[in-house]
């Protein structure tokens, strides 16, 4: 029946099937053009990746290293102790002044005495290779064993954070010259320092357990008080967060009838999801510190704030891990007489409980990098001491934030502060690291397929 | 009482609600469960409830109720017109609070005694003086009024506690009578056990919508008081920013507006091609190997803390635009620019686009596909022609979700933008944007009685428009275009 077709007009001649044709060709070539902008896409984003932590890393690891600076100093009685009654109150009148004068005097005999040569550099500039921070530490620590007075002692502190800075390559004798703060010569003298061992670099604890400095020390300034902060709110949005969540979660999935009331919760949380996150520290600012009077730049109102922004995470997650477990489960329970209630905590939950561990690992992961909020609520402020113990109300006391102190480093002028920076994002991304392999083993290991 | 120990005598009461009740259970049948009409551990939680429960919500209305009724009894000590107005009350009664919590730190360290923190008057010297002597800083001379309204203030906190002990006791006590008093074979408990789970998960999936509430009614209320320090038109068609905390700002919405925009069409032209491309290409070309190692690395992107970008932005990504396009162009010299944020805010929506659109892609049915091979389509004719076009109201939705995400990003712009808010074409340029100028306002200050501090919820109120327009208008596209292939 369709002979016909085959008396039409002769078909017109082709080439080859070896030899493409011009139109052939071009398709061709838009083919393989369309596949190359799809890997310059992907190349692109992964370079990017690569380019930023390989950025972040070379600048971040040398925040963990320190040069510090070792000379023996003889604690002068006379000087720190006038009235030689090892008096607490006494020594304390004593200021850090004292003691730097103390410090200052200390490193230019030494040197002296070592032959090591200073020239082109007075006094005042050798002094500047101690940290400020270094005459408040002795101060604490003469002051707690006074039995250390008119002894030499070996005394090691931080060297300043221009000299450290030399060490890393980050001063180097052409921005010395364009620098006020440090001199060529100071440079000369450190590599000498260093030769003869009295300067060394070395690695530094203390960047994980001091708290914040001022300005003008950052060799000083650590991440003590980021972590604990950090670790706090950690805590608190995880017990406030998994019951609600979870709890919400169920309700909305199996509880729930059809209705307009359960509509807009859906919703609300599918909006609130979407919300920026700025937005959740204005509520914070104006619900919980001037309406409830929660204390500012407190673990508990960073908490509250991440705990309302990763709620909607939580429970997205909660539900689709819920309804991941077969219905035949629910019918089975149902069917041997168990209550809609028993259904769900006996049978449903624990099936589901891997799922639900697992975002939340990730809310929490995602709650731990976020930095906006917590800046509305104060936590971008300085805090010098330490926050109590978590029962001891810890958790009303003023803290930093891991993300936070990453900016509050950034927004300072010394670049040393920027190295910090990075050091703090590498801690940060270690966290973040954990938390998400501990999420993907939890998910290899006791995900079921139905 | 203590509140602390309050609640632990609650929690007493529960668990002795617990046992008793269980035993209780067991003993009406004789030791045999199989009689009981719910298990005996439902017996025993129905016990726990009732012995903490209602004690609790007396406790919560108490802790309510008691603030506001004391701040009535002591509006006597204050000439009513400055008990109208809001500002001055919230201050006096801080005032009053901070005596009144001075008081008792000197009765606790033994610098005056009980009587004495009742009786002393301003007319026996400084109470300021005295109180800074125990370690209470106040920061101006103490009123007579407000001394004797802090007395008062103690005095009915005292019995305000004794009366909230007392009725909280009695509430769970009672309770836990009732509930034992109820307590036999026949007793529904477990129903009753079940109502109350269910009625605890209705209140957590309540939280959302409070939280919308809340978000709402904060920034509708402060926003209103700015508009009646400042016109609000001059805040919608102003043309500078130029806040200044002496007074006499200029409060322009557009400069903001504009910046915020600005930086995120740059960014969508950095993530929307690149995030489409790389979908298209994970979905279309890859093999399942390299899939699986690719998507999870560009999902690496997604998780990383936005501040971390920020400081890429700031450290690495401005000063390179900055010495090797803008200042030999001759277009700026500034390390921050809306270029700077706006690619760093592409780079990170990639992934953000790039995994919504790739499960769009995948939804697309094969036999789409294979009927464009079928009649000879190239693999690119195909996903041109077919694939793009069939998931097309999907791919709209995800971009603009990106979109939303990109004009609420704060870290990355108050980091990579700059504080310059400007009307301007020069991408090169600092300008500014809604999010930073927030974050300017509302850090360190927190007194809210000026526009220039207020103006930040305005601002937030119409981000939070923005954005919600936006998500909505995406899942409306979504829904209303959303092919069905079943």
């Amino acid at each position: 029946m369709t002979d016909a077709t085959h008396n039409g007009a002769p078909r017109k001649r082709h080439g080859s099937l070896m030899q493409q044709d011009a139109l052939t060709r071009r398709r061709n070539a838009a083919e393989s053009r369309f596949k190359l902008y799809g890997i310059a896409a992907i190349s692109f984003s992964l370079l990017t990746l690569a380019f930023m932590l390989v950025t972040i890393f070379s600048d971040g690891v040398s925040a963990f290293r320190q040069a510090s600076i070792t000379f023996p100093v003889t604690l002068d009685a006379a000087k720190l102790d006038p009235k030689g009654q090892t008096n607490r109150d006494d020594m304390m009148k004593v200021t850090t002044i004292g003691y730097t004068s103390l410090l200052n005097k200390a490193l230019v005999d030494y040197l002296d005495q070592q032959g090591i040569s200073t020239e082109g550099v007075s006094d005042k500039q050798i002094a500047e290779f101690i940290s400020r921070d270094t005459p408040a530490q002795l101060r604490n620590q003469v002051i707690a064993d006074p039995t250390m007075l008119g002894q030499t002692i070996s005394f090691s502190g931080f060297s300043t954070g221009r000299i450290d800075g030399y060490f890393k390559g980050r001063v180097t004798r052409e921005t010395a010259q364009v620098d006020t703060n440090i001199s060529v010569a100071q440079l000369d003298l450190a590599d000498r320092l260093r030769e003869a061992g009295i300067l060394s670099v070395a690695f530094n604890w203390r960047f994980l357990t001091n708290p914040d400095a001022s300005d003008q020390r950052p060799e000083a300034a650590g991440l003590g008080i980021a972590i604990i902060g950090s670790a706090y709110m950690m805590l608190l949005v995880a017990v406030f967060v998994l019951p609600i969540g979870v709890a919400a979660s169920i309700y909305l999935e199996e509880f729930a009838p059809k209705n307009f009331l359960t509509d807009i919760i859906e919703v609300n949380i599918s909006i609130l999801a979407a919300v920026p996150s700025i937005v959740y520290g204005i509520l914070g600012l104006a619900i919980f510190i001037n309406f409830a009077k929660v204390p500012q730049s407190s673990p508990l109102v960073g908490a509250l704030v991440l705990t309302l922004m990763t709620l909607p995470t939580i429970i997205i997650a909660t539900r689709a891990a819920l309804r991941a477990v077969p219905p035949s489960v629910r019918d089975a329970a149902l069917g041997i007489g168990a209550s809609k209630m028993q259904m769900v905590f006996h049978h449903v939950l624990p099936l589901a409980a891997p799922g639900v561990l697992t975002g939340t690992i990730l809310g929490l992961a995602s709650a731990l990098g976020e930095t906006a909020p917590l800046l509305l609520i104060g936590m971008v402020a300085f805090v010098a001491n330490y926050p109590a113990g978590p029962f001891d109300g810890g958790m009303l006391d003023p803290a930093s934030a891991l993300p936070v102190q990453v900016y509050s480093w950034a927004s300072r002028s010394d670049p040393a502060f920027i190295e910090r920076s990075n050091g703090a994002i590498i801690v940060l991304l270690a966290f973040l690291m954990v938390m998400n392999i501990i999420a993907i083993v939890l998910r290899r290991r006791f995900e079921r397929r139905w | 009482m203590s509140i602390f120990i309050l609640m632990l005598s609650l929690l007493v009461i529960g668990l002795a609600g617990f046992f008793l009740c269980r035993a209780r259970a067991l003993a009406s049948v004789g030791g045999n469960a199989r009689k009981l009409h719910s298990l005996p551990g439902y017996h025993g939680w129905h016990g726990a409830i009732m012995g903490v429960l209602p004690g609790l919500l007396v406790l919560t209305l108490w802790a309510i109720a008691q603030p506001l009724v004391i701040e009535q009894q002591l509006s006597g000590f204050f000439p009513a017109e400055t008990m109208e107005n809001d500002s001055q009350r919230i201050l006096l009664m801080a005032d009053v609070r901070r005596v009144a919590a001075g008081l008792d730190t000197a009765v606790a360290t033994g610098s005056l005694s009980a009587d004495e923190a009742i009786s002393i008057r301003t007319e026996f010297g400084s109470i300021r003086d005295r109180l800074a002597g125990v370690g209470v800083a106040l920061g101006a001379e103490v009123t007579p009024q407000v001394l004797q309204a802090a007395q008062k203030y103690r005095q009915l906190v005292a019995t305000g506690a004794l009366w909230r002990t007392v009725l909280t006791l009695i509430v769970a006590g009672g309770a836990f009578l009732y509930a034992l008093s109820i307590t036999t074979g026949e007793f529904r408990a477990r129903n009753r056990v079940e109502k109350v789970m269910l009625g605890m998960l209705m209140l957590a999936s309540t939280i959302a919508i409070l939280t919308t509430v809340g978000i709402v009614f904060s920034m509708l209320s402060e926003t209103l008081r700015f508009a009646k320090m400042y016109p609000i038109a001059d805040f919608f068609f102003g043309l500078t920013w130029q806040p200044n905390f002496q007074g006499n700002s200029q409060l322009g919405l557009l400069p903001l507006l504009w910046g915020t925009l600005y930086i995120s069409l740059i960014s969508m032209i950095v993530a929307v091609p690149t995030g489409l491309f790389t979908a298209i290409y994970l979905a279309e070309y890859a093999s399942p190997r390299a899939r699986a190692i690719i998507k999870p690395l560009i999902e690496v992107i997604a998780g990383i803390p936005t501040v971390v970008f920020g400081l890429f932005a700031l450290v690495t990504v401005g000063p390179l635009l900055r010495d090797w396009i803008a200042e030999p162009t001759g277009l700026g010299s500034s390390g921050s620019s809306v270029m700077t944020a706006g690619i760093v805010i592409g780079i990170l929506n990639i992934p953000f686009i790039s995994s919504l659109a790739d499960d769009i892609i995948n939804a697309v049915p094969q036999s789409m596909r294979d009927g464009s091979y079928g009649l000879g389509a190239t693999k690119s004719e195909t996903v041109r022609q077919v694939v793009i076009p069939a998931a097309l109201p999907g791919i709209v939705g995800a971009v603009l979700l990106a979109a939303s995400r990109a004009i609420g990003e704060t870290m990355i712009v108050t980091m990579g933008a700059g504080a310059a808010a400007r009307l301007g074409l020069n991408p090169f340029e600092a300008m500014t944007t809604i999010t930073v100028k927030i974050v300017s306002q509302l850090t360190g200050d927190t007194e809210f009685n000026s526009p220039e501090t207020l103006v930040a919820f305005a601002l937030g109120m119409t981000l939070f428009v923005i954005t919600l327009g936006l998500n909505i208008f995406a899942l409306y596209i979504v829904r209303k275009y959303r092919e069905q292939y079943e």
